[in-house]
Order: structure tokens, then sequence, then C-alpha cells
């Protein structure tokens, strides 16, 4: 039987849209000081390019959003385009995981949102 | 596939595909007053009386505008087979007099106006200015509120329209009138202990000489740091009147730089390493950025990486006036 903390979402687990907005400037700036991946950021608005930063980490979390895998692989069609790969990728997921541990949330709960952000790989590589 | 018909003053006019509401009414000799065409200045901001308008191109208005049909005709491409009528802004212009230009340095007038009713904005924020003839180009007011007279800071440009006719022609009394006003970059009352670190290069001075002299007015009491950068010291100006300040606030720290013919009183050297010489940990700062859009934006991507908060940062990118053939050529 399942409990109704069982139930609950990661994103509802680790604090909801507060949690979301502290993680998403830590999240953002680990992605844009990295010279793997920040060429990709070059040339983007900053504050939407955060919200959107926040709608992925709320996605990865399960909280409210509106991901589709569509929306995923139109959205990154031009990166891969410019050489988006599986390094990239796991430099975005390892900052991820570096923000949910700085931020204290539960190994178990950082090892859920890992799962559930690398089963978007395929659709953001675009394969 | 069905064109996209534009109906203003009582005249239908089609747009060629992809074409915006504002360029396809200039091409077919419609006056209308534009500056920056890239969807920021809100020179160009019309009403849709009738027909749909696509959402970006409200984007940045202000809800009561949107409410009642306003949007930004030089972003705004309807789909295809929208009939749309249109009706400029003239409510939304408040007449106003040139009371008096001067000069502040070489390069910069400062135009000072009187409105026919006060004009409700924040120091730090933007106006159209339009001349009779609708003539338009946006400025930041560099006064307070309370101060009656709106003044601007305009940068002479070689071959300007706007800035030609103010700096040859305008006389005291001629007649403009002025919208907006537009842009968030402005002081909001409120943690009075934080920092602040303000920056700009040439006329972004203006907004920021508004924006430190509101704080200073409404009790801050943390320090503020106003850094001012230009080519050679003939860019700066104000400067006495900021040392002036400076004198009499202790927590107020002006600090101009120029990149050459550095001085005394003048740092020598590129304004994002004085800044992080003088503020070496901005984190928990407030900051205002304003001029150049390739300084405010990279400016404002040091700052974020060395922690300061989105939230806390406000910037407003000068955008250049695009004359329309060079506009219409790049599409």
């Amino acid at each position: 039987m399942s409990t109704a903390a069982q139930q609950k979402s990661v994103y509802e687990q680790i604090g909801g849209e507060p949690a979301m907005a502290a993680a998403v400037e830590v999240f953002y700036r680990k992605v844009l000081s990295d010279e793997r991946i920040s060429h990709f950021f070059e040339d983007v608005d900053m504050e939407r390019q955060a919200a959107k930063q926040k709608a992925f980490l709320t996605m990865v979390t399960g909280g409210p959003s509106s991901y589709s895998g569509k929306d995923m692989r139109a959205g990154h069609a031009h990166l891969v385009k410019r050489g988006l790969n599986d390094v990239h990728f796991d430099a975005v997921v390892e900052h991820l995981r570096s923000t949910l541990e700085e931020l204290g949330v539960a190994a178990p709960l950082v090892a859920q949102v890992l799962a559930i952000a690398g089963g978007a790989r395929a659709d953001v590589l675009n394969r | 596939m069905s064109r996209v018909q534009v109906k203003h003053e009582s005249k239908w006019y089609p747009l060629e595909p992809e074409e915006s509401v504002l360029d396809g009414l200039l091409r077919q000799g419609v006056a209308v007053p534009n500056s920056c065409r890239a969807g920021a200045c809100q020179s160009c901001l019309m009403r849709a009386t009738s027909g749909d308008v696509p959402d970006a191109a409200r984007v940045g208005l202000k809800d009561t505008l949107r409410t009642q049909g306003y949007f930004l005709a030089c972003i705004c491409k309807p789909v295809a087979g929208t009939r749309l009528e249109v009706s400029g802004a003239d409510a939304l212009r408040v007449p106003a007099r040139i009371d008096s230009v001067a000069s502040l340095s070489s390069s910069v007038l400062r135009v000072r106006l009187s409105t026919t009713a006060p004009l409700d904005y924040r120091a730090g924020q933007y106006v159209s200015l339009l001349r009779e003839d609708g003539l338009a180009r946006s400025y930041s007011l560099a006064s307070l509120p309370r101060e009656g007279l709106l003044e601007l800071h305009v940068r002479r440009i070689p071959g300007g329209q706007m800035s030609g006719w103010l700096s040859e022609h305008a006389r005291a009394g001629d007649a403009v009138s002025v919208q907006g006003p537009a842009g968030s970059c402005f002081y909001v009352p409120g943690r009075f202990e934080q920092p602040l670190l303000l920056a700009g290069t040439g006329t972004g001075l203006a907004p920021l000489y508004g924006i430190v002299r509101d704080a200073l007015e409404s009790g801050h009491t943390g320090p503020i740091w106003l850094f001012h950068g230009a080519r050679t010291p003939e860019g700066l100006y104000l400067s006495e009147a900021l040392r002036e300040l400076a004198s009499r606030h202790s927590g107020f720290n002006y600090r101009p730089s120029v990149l050459t013919g550095g001085s005394r009183d003048v740092a020598e050297g590129a304004l994002d390493v004085l800044i992080r010489a003088e503020c070496p940990k901005p984190a928990g700062f407030r900051a205002f950025l304003c001029g150049d859009s390739d300084l405010v934006l990279s400016l404002r991507k040091k700052l974020f990486l060395s922690g300061l908060s989105l939230k806390d940062l406000h910037a407003d990118v000068f955008l250049p006036s695009t004359p329309r053939a060079e506009a219409s050529g790049a599409r």
C-alpha cells in the first residue's frame, strides 16, 4: 500500500516552486560557466533561457509542466545541427546532479530526477 | 495563400508574406512613428480595433494596454488571411514643448521638456520623443518626477535625424509630444541596506543618474557604486555633478572610466575589469545596467555568473534606430 509521501512527486517533496526558483539560478550558473556547453547559450536572452531552465527542472522533478517529446525535439533540433551530442547531454545531467546535491536533496530523490532527465536523451538529441 | 489586409484610416493595405504591419504600412506610404524595430522602444504602438493580433506582438506591453488592443506594429506579423483594422496611438501621447537644449559635452545634449499634463513615470524609464512630423526616437529619462521638467540626454549622431534637429534647429517653445513611459530599469524602494551597482556607457548615464538620485532620496543606506564608461575623457559628462553628489553622500561612489586617456580622477581600462576590481564579490547586490547592447549583455552575464540573482539584475539595452531601407533589406 502506498503512502501519501510515496505518491508525492519529487517536485513536491523538495519544496515545489520556491525550490525550483532557488535551484534554477544555481543550475543555470553551472551550465553557463561550463566551457563544454556554454557556447550553445551564447546568443540567447538570459531571462528567457532561465525560464526554460526552470521549466526543465520542473519537468524532471515531476512538477506541473507541459513537456512533450515533440517539443523537446523541435527545441533542440537547431543545436543538434550545431553538434549537440552525448558529451553535452552528460554535462548538463552532471550539473543537475550537483545542483540538487548542493541544495540538500536526498540521494534517492536525486536518482529519480536523473532517471527522468536521462529519459529525455533521445528526444533532446533528436534520435 | 491569402494575404494579410490592414485597414488604416478607412483604406485597406495588403501585406507581403512575412512582412510586419509596420513595414507594410511604411512601404505603402503611411506615416507610422517607429525607432528600434525590435519590439523594445514601443514607438510604433498601434491599436487593433478589429481582427486578431499574434500574442508575440504584445510582448512587454502593460496589461492595461493589451486589454485595449494595443500592439507593436514592428513585430506584428498576423497569420495569413487576417483582416486587421488599426489606429494609431495618439491617445497615449502627451503634448510637450521644448524647454531648453544645452550641451553636456561635445557629443551629448541635455534636452528638457515640459508636458501639458504630468507624466507618471519612474526615474530610469524611457519615453519616445515625437517631432510634429512623426519622427520618433526613444530616450531614457534622467530627471525625477518631482522635478517637473523631463530631462533627456541625447547623443549627437552624425547624420542623425532627431539629434541633428535637436542640436541645430530645435528652439525653446517648439511643440513635440512624448509617449510612454516604458522599461523596467528603475529603483524600487525597499531593502535599503542592499549594495547597488550601476554601470553604463555613453548616454546610458541618463537613466543611472535618475536611479541613483531616486535611491538616495528614497533613503537608501547601502553602498552605491556608479560606473560610467566612455572611450575617451570627452565621452564622460556630468562628472562634476556626480563628484559633488558623492561628496554629500559617503555611501555613494562615482567611478568614471575610459579606454584611453585616463588620469588621476578617471580610471583607464575595460569597464568590467574596473567593476571586478572595485566590487569583487557582487553576490547580493542589486544592479542596473544601461547603454550599448554588447556591453550590457556581457556585463549582465558576468554579474550573474559572479552570484547576482537574475531578479536583482535590471538591464536596459540601447538599440539604435534602424533606417527603413536597411531593415527591409536585412529581412
